[in-house]
């Protein structure tokens, strides 16, 4: 492999993406030889992983039991803070749900063909943690039963819900980005499908994907149809990439409360949604393209241009939290102040200055090239990256909420052993589909890379 | 008893009633364990079937009644299903009576507000009155006598009592001895004539932690004969109180706060504002309301009395330079000279804690500046028979421990837990043949008298109780002891020739000869309706003074810090302690629940080696403090410590009342026992106390953590001399009122309601935080939940401090929803759970409600309440009686606040429509106003522009609190206005 070659290559190039040596053959044959892999030949690493995934997957089952059954006061939340790990989580995993779309709707809209070998592996992603995300807010609320409550539906009470109220917005958002992310995923995947179908040797196998595959036969009309189809979907996404995080953050800015009262929140949340987002699929793909030895498909390449939007999008970020200081003391709030200075002095100020130090800090490093090609440095820069994130929101959800307008109602947070294991067992479940996508579907679209190939070496291939 | 409930046990088969399916299968099958195969699948099947065919049988109606049964054709006069009734009663406390109106459900007390004809109620209630019918429900209660903490019954207790007092009849009773609390009871009192009588040698004790001793021996000082003294605040222009908490504690205190907050008020010429100057030993609401306030340590006080009435007697009024630099003799001068001004309209009045020279100097004051007669009334005790509490207990307990009692009746509080340490009473009570306790709950002297009898709680049993004046009230009972409670006067008739005689006739017989009415069945009635027997109160009494200039107490000062020994706003003596209401609610100025503490200075934290700062420091799960040793004449208890701005360095307080090791759950194990430490000598304060620092901490539970202001304009207070230089700040600090909305405002065709607060009158007494708990049927979350913020009460009353750190000025400002016009709430609730009414409240609908607490987050004045578990107790059978039936009981998961008491609201807009009128000013009463001793809260019609609250809310003083956030609350706030002697700055 040629990576010095691949690397200098001019950046919208076919040679910028894939090294030589692949032929239509070789790409399907290392894609469908994961999932068609027999029984016996399940990696004993992917079992582990699996295991302690659905390890914390049942300490997640037992957290909403005892949270249904109980009710939210087993978490730490309280009069003011009464939004806190659930709605962190929320934000946080929405926002990683961003980096998935983008990939694959804006990014193909602009024709970037990089993004072939990493986007269903970030759609995946996208709809498992829009999974995680969902949850959160149901299993947030005083009676989780009532949760339907919150959609408009004919009912004999007679009442529509509250539609000035931000919470509704988000219902509609979310399931929307969930519905055309999931069906954008899917309608992918099809021709993969078939491939895996005629591929397959078992029965079960074959049943199983030819049943998904939906009669995929690989006629031109259907290739026809499906490239409308797809591209269509992709200008569908393309607004909700925008849209689902600018919805949540009004969440927050539509409220009276200082620190969360702030015009600059959805441009500040859907940069900070794609950083996250970046980061996460940093987080899955080194180790993934290590593991599965896809070095060759998912290359240095993809790495690079994912470090530099992390590095766009932070800078994005940072600006945003410039700015919240900035306007606090420049609009003279005494309010705003105050929640200002609280975050910079205050009982939660050591979260703030980790959040700036890895999301602020941390990032700066990928001006250099060389950085930027560093695994080892990367997945670990991601993970901060992840980590910075959530306690980014944290501080917007909970210091904001603890110290409001009267001094009298300021009260302390702290999240009791059932926010922790929310949190951990929502990763359970992200990382159970997870794990179940890598070993049961092509996570790498193989008639994409093919096409890749294609224009990259013309029939010669 | 419905006749369906009878067995028939000789009646022919078919016409047999069973009560549960066990008596049946009993009856049919014959007696089971003689059988060899009970039940098997056939003769089950058999069962099954004859249950059916029964169960059809009894609910037929064909089936006659073997008994006359009566239908409720003509209901009970006056009962009628939904509307409440209300009795006139009293609650007993120490001994003195508070006037109560209690409303009554179907024959449930529910809810207690104050007698308007009753005196030391003026129609306002203590936290404690309101409180009382949850200690009436209480499960924990005592349910059985039991004798030697052994289940026994009335009958066995009655007839060893029968052997008891032949036993003293011979012996004339020179074994015999009663232990009582302060009494004035008429009834009461001419029972133990009687016993006494009967019985020449027994001798009648009385003990109670909180008394009148110090009153009795200052007035002895004084004039040589027991005075009772009370105060006319109506007419003083100046008060000074040495170490007193006239506002919030003493028999009389509603009706002092009444008529105190009256002249608070900003009026031209006479009339005007009053002017209190507060020495205090340990901060108390009296202090935090004081225009001026000088922390002492209480030792000091008598000195400084000294110097006021020297200089007083000196006439130093035409001296203005101030004599001394020292700030007591600035204040000594400061306060003489006003108090010169004031002659014959001032009043100094001097604390319960405050040993005999200080009443007697306060009497010599009251004297010289012609104040008698005028707003200081003596009059003779209101307590028939006045002892030194203590004197008493010592010598009762030196007898007990000489083995010379044969039989104690015990009818006071848990003395064993309750009596000076150095006096074992617990030891004595061991060497005492026969004991009978008669208490409420099974406490540490039940558990080691020979006999307990569960005490009826006042609301079950008749009786009667002076007021602080005199006025008598004849107590009636609203319900039957929940729980066989017996009442002390069935327990001393015992004693007397008629030992069955019920309290009822009793206290009936008292009154038949007392009153000599002519018409005694209208004059019992009258006297039960009303609340207060007529022409009761006690005259005034020409006294002269003897002793000017009383001696100093002979005063030994120890090293170490002083202890104050303070009776808990909260708990009382201990009484209360397992009364969820009170335990939870914030202490008037530490906004402590669930404990006590040791209470400091600061400096007097820093001197001992803590930092102020770290001792301070909140946690997620409440506040961690560390914990002392306090050692104290040889004894010493573990204490945490807290720290409160205000208190006089080098001296530590600590409440009386906590740490019971017995008597319900919610009493036992909270907080210290102070009473551990307390001695007879030094009831109330004395030196020698040290400090000793432990290793470990302790998690209190506050409610309240942040007391500055920070600069913010949420609390407005003025100095009435700044206001009169500067009119134009009054107008202008109310800021604009905004109503900016690209929406058209709501129009309001009826009602608009709304309230106001007057800043200037609430002395946070926390009475209308209990009442608003109790009317709404508001849980209690106990200790930890506390800790983590999730306190359930809908109205808080927010304490913040200004000014220097170590003399600071205190407000109390009670929060509750302000029911916005604006309101940001409900913009945000994604269900429609909580909405604007056509009258302009701001409701919530509990059913609708899912629990997104968005509404929380969104609300500027936090004072919306989430169920984050499920709080309400639905389970506790006795609770269910308690609950106000107009009132929805909340569940989990659900928001809550203030409604303004929308039940109140709709009652009084059912009435007026049935007689076809609008409501009129003044009809609806929200049930924090009612409970209210100083009428803070003003509730009305905004529409009517001569309501009470359109006044109150065009007053210039009024603003609403974050108006300028556009929320337009309705709930306007009047600030406060001081009065402070600017000499003192």
């Amino acid at each position: 492999m040629d990576d010095a070659r691949l690397l200098n290559a001019p950046f919208d190039s076919p040679e910028a993406v894939l090294p030589p040596g692949h032929t239509y053959e070789s790409v399907g044959e290392k894609v469908a030889s994961i999932p068609l892999a027999p029984v016996s030949g399940t990696r004993w690493q992917w079992m582990l992983g699996l295991a302690v995934s659905l390890l914390f997957l049942l300490i997640f089952l037992v957290a909403i039991i005892y949270d249904v059954q109980q009710g939210v006061g087993i978490w730490g939340v309280r009069i003011p803070a009464a939004w806190a790990f659930a709605i962190t989580n929320f934000i946080w995993w929405i926002g990683i749900g961003h980096a998935g779309t983008l990939i694959s709707a804006i990014l193909l809209l602009v024709n970037q063909q990089w993004r072939t070998s990493i986007n269903r592996l970030a759609e995946a992603m996208t709809i498992w943690a829009v999974m995680c995300a969902g949850l959160m807010p149901l299993l947030h609320l005083g009676r989780q039963w009532l949760f339907y409550w919150l959609f408009p539906y004919p009912n004999t009470m007679g009442v529509q819900p509250q539609f000035r109220s931000p919470l509704v917005w988000d219902v509609f958002a979310v399931l929307t980005y969930f519905t055309i992310s999931l069906l954008f995923w899917f309608t992918g995947m099809i021709p993969d499908l078939a491939s895996l179908r005629d591929r397959a040797r078992s029965g079960f196998a074959r049943t199983v994907y030819g049943f998904l595959s939906l009669g995929w036969r690989g006629s031109a009309r259907h290739w026809h149809n499906y490239q409308i189809t797809y591209l269509l979907f992709a200008g569908l996404a393309t607004p909700l990439v925008v849209s689902v995080h600018t919805v949540v953050s009004l969440d927050f800015s539509i409220s009276l409360l200082p620190g969360w009262h702030s015009t600059i929140f959805p441009p500040y949340f859907v940069a900070g949604a794609i950083f996250s987002g970046f980061a996460m699929v940093l987080t899955l793909i080194i180790p993934i393209r290590s593991f599965y030895g896809l070095k060759d498909l998912i290359t240095l390449r993809h790495l690079d241009n994912c470090a530099k939007l992390l590095l766009a999008t932070g800078l994005i970020v940072a600006y945003g939290y410039l700015m919240e200081t900035f306007m606090a003391f420049y609009s003279g709030n005494t309010y705003e102040k105050a929640i200002v200075l609280d975050r910079l002095q205050g009982r939660y100020a050591w979260v703030y200055y980790t959040v700036l130090f890895c999301n602020v800090v941390l990032p700066q490093l990928l001006w250099v090239r060389r950085y930027r090609r560093n695994t080892v440095l990367l997945f670990i820069l991601s993970i901060a990256i992840n980590i910075g994130m959530w306690m980014e929101r944290f501080v917007i959800v909970v210091q904001s909420l603890s110290r409001d307008y009267l001094p009298s109602a300021w009260r302390i947070y702290g999240p009791t052993l059932w926010d922790w294991l929310t949190l951990l067992g929502s990763l359970g479940l992200f990382f159970t589909m997870q794990f179940l996508f890598m070993r049961l579907l092509p996570m790498i679209p193989i008639s994409e890379v093919r096409e890749l190939l294609h224009r990259q070496r013309g029939h010669t291939a | 008893m419905s006749p369906i409930t009878e067995t028939g046990t000789g009646s022919p088969e078919n016409h047999r009633f069973w009560r549960s399916i066990d008596e049946l299968a009993g009856a049919a099958a014959g007696p089971l364990p003689n059988r060899k195969m009970p039940l098997d699948r056939r003769r089950m099947l058999k069962l099954m079937g004859a249950s059916l065919t029964l169960a059809g049988l009894a609910g037929c109606t064909t089936v006659v009644p073997p008994r006359k049964i009566v239908p409720y054709v003509h209901e009970p006069s006056e009962i009628i299903p939904g509307h409440p009734l209300y009795f006139a009663t009293a609650m007993p406390l120490g001994g003195y009576g508070r006037g109560l109106l209690v409303e009554s459900h179907m024959g449930r007390p529910t809810k207690v507000e104050g007698n308007p004809r009753h005196p030391a109620s003026l129609g306002a209630t203590d936290p404690y009155a309101q409180a009382s019918v949850l200690s009436l429900y209480d499960p924990d209660r005592a349910r059985s006598v039991s004798r030697r903490s052994r289940p026994s019954s009335w009958a066995t207790f009655v007839s060893a009592m029968e052997g008891e007092v032949r036993t003293q009849v011979s012996k004339q009773g020179a074994g015999l001895r009663i232990l009582t609390g302060s009494v004035t009871s008429p009834t009461l009192y001419s029972q133990l004539q009687q016993i006494l009588q009967r019985f020449p040698q027994a001798k009648w004790h009385q003990y109670d932690p909180d008394n009148g001793s110090t009153q009795l021996a200052g007035s002895l000082l004084a004039f040589g004969e027991p005075v009772w003294t009370r105060y006319r605040f109506e007419s003083a222009d100046i008060v000074l109180s040495l170490d007193s908490d006239f506002l919030t504690e003493g028999p009389a205190w509603l009706h002092y706060s009444r008529h105190w907050a009256e002249r608070r008020q900003r009026r031209n010429g006479s009339g005007g504002m009053s002017r209190l100057y507060a020495l205090e030993s340990t901060p108390t609401c009296t202090g935090a309301v004081a225009d001026n306030r000088l922390a002492v340590r209480a030792s000091e006080i008598e000195d400084f009395a000294r110097t006021v009435f020297r200089r007083v007697e000196m006439n130093v009024q035409k001296s203005p330079q101030p004599q001394t630099s020292d700030l007591r003799g600035l204040w000594a001068d400061a306060v003489a000279r006003d108090l010169l001004q004031h002659r014959g309209s001032s009043i100094v009045v001097p604390g319960t804690h405050q040993p005999a020279a200080v009443h007697a100097l306060a009497h010599s004051l009251n004297h010289a500046l012609g104040n008698t007669n005028k707003t200081v009334i003596h009059t003779a005790p209101v307590e028939p028979a006045p002892v030194d509490h203590i004197e008493s207990l010592t010598e009762l307990v030196g007898e007990m421990k000489q083995g010379k009692v044969d039989l104690l009746i015990i009818l006071s509080f848990d003395p064993v837990f309750t009596a000076p340490a150095d006096l074992e009473f617990a030891e004595a009570l061991k060497r005492t043949v026969t004991s009978v306790y008669l208490g409420m709950y099974n406490d540490e002297t039940a558990a080691s008298a020979s006999w307990h009898v569960p005490e009826a709680h006042f609301l079950e049993s008749w009786g009667d109780v002076r007021a602080f004046d005199g006025s008598a009230t004849i107590i009636q009972p609203l319900i039957m002891p929940l729980y066989g409670g017996r009442s002390p006067h069935e327990i001393l008739a015992l004693l007397q020739e008629n030992p069955s005689a019920t309290p009822y006739e009793t206290v009936r017989r008292y009154w038949q000869s007392a009153s000599q009415a002519k018409d005694f069945e209208n004059f019992w009635t009258s006297a039960l309706q009303t609340g207060v027997v007529p022409d009761t109160a006690f005259d005034s009494k020409d006294v002269t003074l003897q002793n000017r200039t009383p001696k100093a107490a002979r005063r030994e000062d120890a090293a170490g810090l002083e202890i104050n020994f303070r009776i808990d706003p909260c708990v009382y003596d201990g009484r209360f302690s397992n009364n969820g209401w009170l335990q939870e609610l914030p202490k008037p100025l530490t906004k402590l629940t669930w404990d006590n503490a040791a209470l400091m200075s600061p400096a007097t934290a820093r001197s001992l080696g803590f930092d102020p700062n770290d001792v301070s420091r909140t946690g997620s799960q409440g506040l961690p403090v560390p914990l002392v040793e306090l050692r104290y004449r040889g004894r010493s208890v573990q204490a945490p410590i807290f720290l409160l701005p205000g208190h006089p360095d080098n001296s530590v307080t600590a409440h009386l009342g906590y740490g019971l090791q017995r008597g319900g759950k919610h009493a036992t194990g909270r907080g210290f026992n102070a009473y551990a430490l307390r001695t007879s000598e030094a009831p109330w304060f004395y030196s020698g106390l040290e400090v000793r620092k432990l290793d470990s901490t302790a998690m209190l539970a506050t409610t309240q953590r942040h007391f500055s202001l920070n600069g913010r304009n949420l609390m407005r207070v003025f100095d009435i001399q700044d206001l009169d230089t500067d009119p134009e700040s009054e107008t202008q600090q109310a800021g604009p009122m905004l109503h900016n909305s690209l929406y058209p405002s709501w129009p309001y065709h009826e009602y608009k309601w709304a309230m106001t607060v007057d800043l200037s009158r609430c002395i946070g007494c926390n009475s209308c935080v209990v009442a608003c708990v109790a009317e709404n049927n508001s849980p209690v979350v106990g200790k930890e939940q506390v800790g983590m913020a999730r306190e359930m009460q809908w109205l808080r009353i927010d304490r913040y401090y200004s000014g220097k750190p170590d003399s600071p000025r205190t407000h109390f400002q009670p929060v509750y929803c302000m029911h916005c016009e604006k309101a940001p709430c409900e913009l945000v609730c994604p269900v429609h759970a909580t909405t604007h009414s056509s009258e302009g409240l701001n409701q919530m609908v509990y059913n609708r409600c899912v629990g997104t607490r968005y509404c929380s987050n969104n609300c500027p004045y936090k004072v919306r309440r989430f169920n984050f578990l499920q709080y309400s107790d639905y389970v506790t059978p006795s609770l269910k009686p308690l609950r106000n039936p107009d009132v929805t009981v909340r569940s989990r998961g659900v928001m809550e606040k203030c409604t303004y008491c929308v039940q109140r609201i709709q009652e009084a807009k059912i009435n007026a429509a049935k007689e076809n009128r609008p409501v009129k000013d003044g009809e609806i009463i929200m049930a924090c106003q009612q409970a209210c001793p100083t009428k803070v809260f003003t509730f009305g019609d905004l529409n009517d522009s001569n309501s009470m609250v359109s006044r109150a809310a065009r007053n210039p003083l009024a603003y609403g609190m974050l108006a300028e956030l556009n929320t337009v609350p309705r709930t306007r706030y009047l600030a406060g206005v001081r009065n402070p002697n600017p000499e003192l700055g």
